[in-house]
């Protein structure tokens, strides 16, 4: 515990007179916290460039990380579509991504079920797999019913690739074509 | 601290198209919790106000009628402005401060220190422009910093970086003013001859004797929420002021010489 | 010129170089049914009926030519304008707003009467619409070419393309874009105007679009109007100009580059088609342009099969093109939806969209969705789409209870785009790479992640098969390294796939000419083909702005080439030369024996102006140098269209579905090719002047959400800026219905009805149209059930009704009604019964000769 003379020599009046700066306007009111302000940003253990995840302008971003955990994104000025700016949206982006919002595991809603229920991330994609095994074999059609070439099951349908990557989009459309899923659309249609 | 050049903001609202990247950066910068979630029905403007969580506001001011240079069918304009603490060059908040938690920085801003703040809420009255405000359940005052942290690392504030369109400017006061004066010419010259600067200097507002963050606006101060004429409290009280220095002498006395005789002893 | 785009609200960053430009003295047009963020800061605002942008265009092209405002030089060399047209064209003003070749009974065109006079077939690559269907007919000529055969360059021939756009517009006077748009008339001529005097050899001018244009069941046409003006005022392939989409979301264009569409595979190539497409050679012969760059085709298709199977595509299996599945008609999201509520899809993906609330008519969704026995969704919370057995509107009126649905949901938790490696491509057609920064936290994974696993359990479980069904899937190329303890698939290694690569060594390409027909090469997406190049990552180059030129070639990278202007041949004028010091871009060097500028070169680089294809060229030796669009077989821009566009060559002014007016152009209302769902559950109003539905309704998005709000409405920072739906009404209306600022209001349509809060405004002014008063209500549409801020959906409102070339929605002119207070607990959406008494359509037809059957104007969309 600090005595008393040190907890005095901090009351601001009394800083204030000992730094000679009565009218309390100059550095004698700063606290140590004060004095030592820098940004999080300084500290970072590493910063890496990103793009914005909403608009297709595609602003450049900085992502600072400090012990594994995203402490600040803001725009990079090297850009030159954005110069560093960022929309109220892409300014967000921090919540976004750091959010407690997010659901960290996957939920499951049984047939008739009234309630979501926590699965394990494997059983799940287990699960997946053999639903589309199964609806892909019951729903087979080599040609249609007038004659023309098919190949392909109609039983299973995709939505979505505008906000992933292209290597996402490029496996989606690689996987879902060798199953023989046609019924592939995104919101670039929408 | 070092004294340097005043740091501050030009908020040009003829290039603010309103879209509050300057509100979601601050926060975003600064950690700031939203202010409620309330549709108000004024035009696009659900934040209201600059307050203790809300230190970049922008107002949506629709107006039936139309902006000088521009040509619409019925005659309608709708301004914007972010609105920010202007770091008064005389500052009522800090000199209503009666606990040292408001300084001025090496910057020429104003910075309320969140660790030497006691919540006392003096600097809210001191405010000629309502900017200053405690926060509910923290009890402590908050508005813009300027980014203090970031200037001490030689960033720029986290809204003139973000601003899409360059509306809010960051920089040497002394070099703004500058920008500001020739950019109001060119609009001028536009045809938009109703722009004017609002607080640029001591002279054109003596009550704060000048805003480090000053604005270009289109219409009179009032349709933004800005006093057309504002004057730091202390500015019209310190008269009062002389009398009760006397009395205060008094305790300062007995002050110095505790300090001064603690001081002597931690040298030794 | 900003029309069909709030670009200030929507795209503010972009919006940075608007405001720019204009600090330097350019001028901002906005044309747009209410005066928003951009307007505010626009030169001018042009008020618009929403649904109405072809008869504004449509002027100004009329203007253009009256006034003899074009650029000549340019239009007679790098247009078709001089090109000879069929005799039996005939246009929509000679049948009443049909062109020639239309069929009642099919609502299809046969297109063969619009081609150049002397051709016999046309490409159809451009649209991958299915040349066949709309024909009635077969495919049997040579490869088809789009050239024409005759020429004047006088441009006075009655039969060439400039005389017959030149009649075609000239109907759309100032008076008629004043009674059909409801824009006075000086105000039309003043941007005409501005247009015309900011267009020629020394400035350029540029259009900015987004879906204000795209979702209209004449979306296409809308920028095909546009594309014409830009043509006759030479505002294509030169820097400052241009029609510039500004696409909504961070990777839109990827995913239509590399696409998770149902009719193309990676880089625009059709997918096969089950009617005549039998194998690899009825493939590729029916795709191959017999010249410019898709002459290529038979190279592209092959290196994507050798990608995608490897060893198992071989020139002795016709490169396994029998491994592809086969298209027989419209497969799209719509198409889709509707037979997932008749209970013919079983199965259902989504990823990173929330279809519920932001497509079209949310209840026929959900049905759909009930009607499932799995959805899989993948997001970054459970949307409105995942959860719709719990808290959708249905459920929560009662009208379905949640254990009566049997739908098996999974929501898998996705990683968000800092938490890992891979390339956007952005609205300009720049890759750029972001990395990953951290771990994922929990169960949370990315796509990559989550498709490269489930296809390896794919292939343990069809392991051993021998059924041919199951070939593709053993032998599809899966081999992508990971890293990690989770197992993340380097991303790395598939940009490197999609780079392509050659067969034997394994060596990665660095053009797309390098590509063969012989197996000798892979490729992912040829367009893409070089983004690897030399082994370096290109997309992730991040040469700061300030160390280069201002087109900044060094910042990540484009394609096709890392082209930042196409067309930007016609930068320079015939002869090579810029058309002026100001507006230089590219140009021939006759010294270098090269073409050359800032930046690369979109033709052939050694390839001189005075170049003319012999009698025997082939392919791009067939475009001459003069030639600036070698994505067509003529190298010309098409101000008409001769092939490509189902619903007519040339853009003309139809009605919305549901309109307030009968059209005054044609017997004709509204576009006759437009793809309707003609069922119970998605009724249509009257086609004009519905005594239900008095009101134009249209549809949009603010600054401080995205789309349907699955990245904003959970965010608080985001959420307190527009923390609920609202309506946005004149303050006339107000008065008329009794509106009150903040207070709620009702909108209706025949689908469904929402209750909302209201914004009265100036922003939003009624029209004086056919001497009345036209009001025109305004809906974002980002809210839903979930998140920190709610809302009704706007979309609840909206029919499925589609435009024909890219089966897009029509989001954005409709009508409906709005009436005071909040919506009755007991109403219904029209999933569960008519929620407004029906009324008989045949007082307002929609088309000229209403089909046989009678039963209203509607007809089923192709389906099969």
């Amino acid at each position: 515990m600090r005595d008393w003379r040190t907890l005095l020599s901090q009351w601001p009046v009394a800083r204030q007179l000992q730094q000679r700066d009565p009218t309390a306007l100059g550095s004698a009111a700063f606290s140590p916290r004060s004095r030592d302000l820098r940004p999080r940003t300084a500290t970072a253990d590493r910063v890496v460039r990103s793009v914005c995840p909403y608009c297709g302008v595609g602003c450049g971003q900085l992502v600072y990380v400090k012990d594994g955990k995203i402490t600040d994104i803001e725009g990079d000025p090297d850009s030159p579509i954005s110069a560093g700016c960022l929309c109220p949206k892409g300014a967000a982006t921090f919540q976004l991504v750091t959010g407690a919002h997010r659901v960290h595991h996957v939920l499951y809603r049984r047939p008739h079920g009234t309630q979501w229920e926590t699965i394990p991330l494997e059983v799940a994609m287990d699960m997946v797999a053999d639903r589309v095994r199964k609806t892909r074999d019951e729903t087979w059609e080599d040609r249609t019913p007038e004659g023309a070439l098919a190949r392909r099951t109609l039983g299973i349908a995709h939505l979505g690739g505008a906000t992933l990557d292209n290597e996402e989009n490029y496996l989606i459309k690689k996987l879902f074509t060798a199953l023989g899923i046609v019924q592939i659309d995104n919101q670039a249609r929408i | 601290m070092i004294a340097m050049g005043a740091k501050g903001f030009f908020t040009d609202t003829t290039v603010c198209i309103g879209c509050k990247a300057c509100e979601v950066a601050c926060k975003e910068w600064n950690q700031l919790p939203d202010d409620g979630m309330f549709f108000t029905a004024m035009s696009y403007d659900n934040t209201v106000s600059l307050g203790a969580s809300t230190w970049r506001h922008v107002a949506f001011i629709e107006r039936p009628v139309p902006l000088g240079g521009q040509t619409t069918a019925h005659g309608i304009s709708w301004l914007f402005m972010s609105d920010v603490c202007k770091h008064c060059q005389r500052a009522g908040c800090l000199e209503n401060c009666p606990t040292g938690a408001i300084v001025r920085t090496e910057f020429g801003s104003v910075y309320v220190q969140p660790d030497v703040c006691n919540g006392c809420g003096y600097c809210i009255a001191g405010c000629p422009f309502g900017v200053i405000d405690r926060r509910a359940g923290d009890g402590r005052a908050w508005k813009c910093t300027l980014c203090y942290d970031r200037l001490r690392g030689g960033l720029e504030p986290a809204c003139a970086k973000a601003c899409p369109t360059d509306s809010i400017r960051f920089g040497d006061v002394d070099e703004l003013r500058a920008t500001a004066r020739a950019r109001l010419e060119q609009l001028h010259a536009r045809g938009v001859t109703e722009a004017y600067l609002y607080g640029e200097d001591a002279a054109r507002q003596p009550g704060t004797e000048g805003l480090n963050a000053f604005f270009l606006l289109v219409d009179r101060p009032e349709a933004y929420n800005l006093p057309p004429d504002p004057v730091v409290p202390t500015r019209k009280i310190a008269p009062a002021w002389l009398s009760l220095a006397a009395a205060a002498l008094g305790m300062a006395a007995a002050a110095v010489g505790a300090v001064a005789s603690s001081q002597e002893r931690g040298h030794s | 010129m900003i029309q069909g785009s709030n670009m200030a609200e929507c795209h503010p960053v972009g919006f940075r170089w608007v405001m720019e430009a204009k600090n330097r003295g350019a001028t901002i047009v906005h044309v747009d049914p209410r005066f928003t963020r951009t307007s505010a800061v626009a030169d001018i605002h042009v008020p618009i009926r929403a649904g109405s942008d072809i008869a504004f265009l449509g002027g100004i092209v009329n203007y253009i030519i009256t006034h003899e405002r074009y650029f000549r030089d340019y239009v007679v060399h790098y247009t078709n304008a001089a090109a000879i047209v069929s005799p039996d064209f005939q246009d929509t003003e000679d049948l009443d707003g049909l062109f020639s070749g239309y069929n009642p009974e099919t609502r299809h065109y046969d297109m063969r009467s619009w081609e150049y006079e002397g051709q016999q077939r046309s490409p159809v690559v451009e649209t991958h619409q299915e040349y066949h269907e709309l024909t009635g007919e077969p495919w049997s000529e040579g490869p088809p070419q789009a050239r024409a055969e005759h020429y004047d360059e006088t441009l006075q021939h009655p039969r060439c393309v400039f005389q017959i756009v030149k009649r075609h517009f000239s109907r759309y006077t100032p008076e008629v874009v004043e009674q059909i748009c409801g824009v006075p008339r000086d105000l039309f001529l003043k941007v005409a105007q501005t247009l015309c005097d900011n267009s020629g050899r020394e400035r350029t001018s540029a259009f900015c679009y987004a879906v204000g244009w795209t979702q209209h069941t004449v979306g296409v046409q809308y920028i095909r109007t546009a594309a014409i003006v830009q043509m006759l005022l030479g505002n294509m392939g030169r820097p400052g100009g241009g029609i510039l989409a500004l696409r909504g979301h961070t990777s839109i264009q990827g995913s239509t580059d590399i696409p998770t569409l149902y009719d193309l595979l990676p880089g625009y190539l059709p997918m096969a088609k089950g009617q005549y497409d039998a194998d690899f050679g009825q493939y590729a012969f029916h795709n191959t342009g017999r010249a410019g760059t898709w002459s290529s085709f038979p190279a592209y298709a092959v290196s994507l099969l050798k990608a995608w199977y490897g060893d198992a595509a071989r020139a002795d299996n016709d490169w396994a093109f029998h491994y592809l599945p086969h298209i027989t008609g419209n497969h799209s999201h719509l198409m889709t939806v509707a037979a997932m509520a008749d209970g013919r899809v079983r199965g259902y993906f989504v990823m990173g969209e929330n279809p519920v609330v932001g497509t079209v008519h949310s209840a026929l969704h959900s049905k759909g969705l009930r009607a499932l026995e799995w959805l899989v969704v993948r997001d970054f919370a459970p949307t409105e789409t995942v959860e719709f057995w719990r808290t959708g509107p249905e459920i929560a009126r009662g009208e379905v209870r949640p254990e009566e649905i049997k739908t098996e949901v999974f929501f898998f938790p996705a990683a968000a785009p800092t938490e890992k490696d891979g390339s956007f491509t952005n609205t300009q057609r720049l890759l750029q790479w972001h990395h990953k920064a951290i771990e994922p936290p929990g169960d949370c994974r990315s796509e990559l992640h989550f498709m490269y696993h489930l296809g390896r359990r794919l292939k343990r479980l069809y392991a051993g098969s021998a059924d041919p069904k199951d070939r593709p899937i053993l032998d599809l190329v899966w081999d992508y390294p990971t890293i990690g303890a989770i197992a993340e698939p380097d991303a790395e290694a598939v940009l490197r796939e999609i780079n392509g690569y050659t067969v034997a060594d394994g060596k990665l390409l660095s053009r797309y000419q390098e590509l063969n027909d012989d197996g000798s090469t892979a490729c992912g997406c040829w367009i893409y083909c070089g983004c690897y190049a030399g082994g370096v990552n290109r997309p992730a180059r991040r040469r700061p702005r300030t160390e280069q030129t201002w087109v900044a070639p060094e910042w990540a990278w484009a394609w096709p080439s890392n082209i930042r202007l196409m067309y930007n041949r016609a930068s320079a004028d015939p002869g090579g030369r810029p058309w002026s010091e100001r507006k230089k871009y590219v140009w021939w060097d006759a010294e270098g024996g090269r073409w050359t500028g800032y930046d690369h070169p979109d033709i052939v680089e050694a390839k001189p102006p005075s170049y003319r294809p012999g009698p025997d060229a082939e392919g791009m030796d067939l475009l001459s140098g003069t030639d600036p669009f070698s994505l067509h077989a003529d190298g010309k821009a098409w101000m008409f269209a001769p092939a490509g566009l189902v619903d007519g060559p040339l853009p003309t002014h139809y009605e919305p579905q549901e309109s307030v007016i009968r059209s005054p152009l044609y017997g004709q209302q509204c576009n006759p090719a437009r793809l309707e769902w003609d069922r119970p559950d998605n009724p249509y109003h009257r086609a004009y002047n519905d005594p239900r539905f008095p009101y134009v309704l249209t549809t949009y998005r603010l600054t401080e959400h995205h789309t349907a709000g699955g990245m904003t409405r959970w965010l608080s920072w985001l959420s307190e800026l527009q923390p609920e739906m609202f309506c946005e009404v004149s303050p006339e209306l107000a008065r008329e219905k009794g509106l009150r600022n903040g207070g709620w209001a009702t909108i209706t349509t025949a689908r469904g009805e929402i209750e909302v809060r209201v914004l009265v405004t100036d922003r939003i002014p009624p029209l004086r149209l056919e001497g009345r008063t036209v009001h025109q209500i305004g809906l974002p549409y980002h809210w839903g059930s979930r998140g920190l801020v709610r809302g009704e959906a706007a979309n609840a409102l909206l029919p499925f009704v589609a435009d024909p070339n890219v089966s897009i929605m029509e989001s954005k002119a409709l009508t409906g009604n709005i009436e005071p207070g909040r919506r009755g607990r007991g109403r219904r959406v029209v999933t569960s019964g008519p929620i407004v008494p029906p009324l008989d359509h045949d007082g307002a037809p929609r088309d000229l000769r209403p089909p046989a059957s009678g039963a209203g104007s509607g007809k089923r969309p192709r389906e099969r």
